[in-house]
Order: C-alpha cells, then structure tokens, then sequence
C-alpha cells in the first residue's frame, strides 16, 4: 500500500490560512490502512483546525468527506456537490489523490494534508516498513523475493557491502541487512546458486528519472 | 396607655450592599472527568460514601474502560469549551480488559501533544491510575485537576462560539 504521514497541525493551518470555507477529503483505501488520511483521522485534524481557527479568531466553516479512493475519477465525482460550497480543499489521501482532485476542479485551490511516504507493507500494528521502488523492473526473482534495490542503502546488486553490522545495516541498526534477508531466503528455498550469477548493472530507463511514467494497457482500452 | 416605646436605636454600622465582584472570580471551571468502570467510577463512589468532600466542578462519565474512550471524545469535549479533563484508569497490569488503561495513555499523550500544539494548553488534560479502593487518591486528582484550571483560567475555546457546533460528518467511504 501507498504510506502516508499527517502533516503537524501548524502546518495544515497555515495551509489553509485566509481561506473561510474549506474541505478537507479522506481516501477510503490506503491512507485509511496506514491510519493517516481515513475518516477517522480527517475527523482528528477537523477538531484540531477548528480550535486553532477559533483561538485565531479567525472563522471557518469546515466540512468534511472520505471517498472510497481519491486516485479515481470514478469516486472523485461524489465530492462535486461538497466541493461546489468551498474555497478550498485538503485531500488527505496520497500525492496522487491530492492530484486527482487538482485535476477534476481546475478553480479550487487543493492541498495535501498528507506528506506521502513509500510504497509499504505493514509489519506491526502502526509501524511500516518500504518494501517498493517502484523502478519498473522487478528483479525480485533474482533475489528470493527481498528488493536490493529498495532495502539495501546502497542498493547493491551482487552481495553485500563490507559495513553490515551482524544481520543489520551500517546506515540504520534498526534496518536488516537485505542482502542477510537475500542469502536466507535463497538458502530456504534452495537457490544459493543464484548468488553464482553476476548481476548486470541495472537498467534505471523504466524507471523515474525521465519523469513521470505513463502505463497503456491496449488491450483493456474502450474506443 | 402605656407610653409609646422609645425609638429603636439604629445600630450604627454601614449599610449593607454587595460589593462588585469581578467577573474572574465568578468563573468556576467545568471540569469533565471520564471514570473507568472497573477502578476510579467505583473509587468516585466510594469517597461518596465515606462522605469525602471534593470540588463540584467535576462532571463524571462513566466509560466501560479508558480504553473505550475515543480521541473524538476529549477533543470535541475542548472544542465545546471545558476547561479541563481528566481520564482516570486502572493502575497499569490491572485494567479488567488487559490494555485499555494503556491505550488511552497512549492517546492522552497524543491529545496533549495536539493541545499544546493548537495553544490550548497540554495542563487541561490529565491521566491518572488508581484503583477502586483509592478513594481519596480519586479526591486529590479531582483537586489538583481544578487547582491546575483554576490557575489557568478559563479554555480559550470557551463562549466564543455556539456549543451546539459539532462535527459535521458526510461518509461515503
């Protein structure tokens, strides 16, 4: 799923600052799981901006909303009637959404309540960990299923480097080394020999650097 | 006839009149305390019967346990206007349903955070431990509570707008 952190209090209302009828939007799906941008926590920082507007003495009417996913125009259009009353809006789903919501209300200001993280898997109750880069190669195979390329600091694509301290990295001691968790996991499953193969550079074209990515399913197109 | 009785003599004190009171000293703070169950609702009643005496500037709720009181509850409780909270648990290792007293530690903390952060002040919410035989410990965190909110005076967030407000909730998620 898509990680997200709130931003603090101060700077959500400066965000809004000047603006007198506001939305703020949550998103149903992945900022709901990562109990950033749900229902729930629109609610929170909904109370938390009216009493700094009120100690302000500065008025506002705040209204809020969640929709099942703010990166689909299919959801978006649910919030026509609630955005139509407003000066502006708060999307409090992922960049992408706050984008989406951009895009389907060319004269409303939107800003993102939200400061969009990683793509991540949850480890623990309300901890989360970055698991995808999304470079648009997956080498997973090459690796038993651990990502060198998002896990190891140094992205490193044939073994470890020399600065690993027991099973964890120099660069963070909290983080596991990726290439321990590579050796392991090949090792279970018997496929040590993939570490025989010297891996080529890797090919970083799909990947961001050329901006923004775009993905064409020709066979799922209508028209 | 008996002779009129002399005139009573009026007693030479000075009129009685009520002097102006300033509007500071008027104000008494409301004082919202959410009582577990299972420890200090029952530590409340307690002092009752022991005819202990504290403030009447507390308002008690009774919550099944700490934990079941939602972050909502404080903050739109602070958002109406009291001036102060108080969340009174179990001792920690006693709550009947394991965790919760630790729960709304954890969420009190996070409240306090976002207080001191809006400027309504961190002093205004407070979470206490105690057990069901602690009554007087029950008295003196009521006392302190009202002490502290006394000294700080009255919510910023209180009379500067209707207390009817309150969230206003559209879900399609």
């Amino acid at each position: 799923m898509i990680v997200a952190s709130p931003k603090s209090i101060t700077e959500l209302k400066n965000l809004i600052a000047g603006h007198k009828k506001v939305l703020f939007v949550g998103c149903g799906t992945c900022v709901t799981v990562c109990l950033a941008g749900g229902e729930r926590e629109v609610g929170l920082a909904s109370y938390a901006i009216r009493m700094a507007r009120r100690l302000a003495d500065e008025p506002l009417e705040l209204s809020q909303q969640t929709i099942e996913r703010q990166c689909e125009n299919e959801f978006i259009k649910d919030l026509a009637e609630a955005a139509a009353k407003v000066d502006a809006v708060v999307s409090f789903g992922c960049g992408v959404g706050g984008q989406t919501i951009a895009e389907r209300f060319p004269d409303k200001p939107v800003y993102a309540g939200l400061n969009t993280q990683f793509m991540g898997t949850l480890e623990e109750q309300a901890v989360w960990t970055e698991k995808c880069l999304g470079c648009g190669d997956c080498m997973l195979a090459l690796f038993g299923g651990v990502c060198p390329v998002t896990r190891c600091a140094k992205r490193l694509l044939n073994g470890p480097c020399g600065g690993s301290t027991e099973t964890h990295c120099e660069v963070d001691e909290d983080r596991p080394c990726a290439w321990q968790l590579i050796y392991t996991r090949l090792k279970g499953i018997e496929q040590l020999d993939r570490l025989d193969e010297v891996v080529p550079p890797k090919d970083w074209a799909p990947s961001w650097h050329a901006g923004a990515r775009k993905v064409v399913r020709k066979e799922h197109r209508v028209g | 006839m008996t002779p009129s009785a002399p005139p009573v003599a009026v007693p030479m004190t000075a009129p009685v009149t009520t002097p102006p009171v300033a509007p500071s000293t008027l104000w008494e703070p409301e004082i919202i305390a959410f009582c577990c169950n299972y420890c200090a609702y029952a530590a409340a009643d307690l002092a009752g019967s022991k005819r202990m005496q504290y403030p009447v500037n507390v308002r008690i709720i009774h919550a099944p346990c700490t934990g079941k009181i939602e972050m909502e509850h404080i903050l739109d409780a602070f958002l109406k206007g009291i001036d102060g909270i108080l969340v009174a648990g179990c001792l920690e290792g006693g709550c009947h349903f394991l965790e919760g007293n630790l729960r709304a530690r954890k969420r009190t903390d996070r409240i306090r955070e976002m207080l001191a952060e809006i400027g309504v002040g961190d002093e205004r919410l407070k979470m206490v431990n105690l057990s069901a035989a602690m009554a007087p410990t029950f008295v003196e965190s009521v006392q302190q509570m009202v002490d502290t909110v006394k000294a700080l005076g009255p919510s910023p967030l209180k009379e500067s707008e209707p207390r009817e407000e309150s969230q206003h909730l559209e879900s399609e998620g």
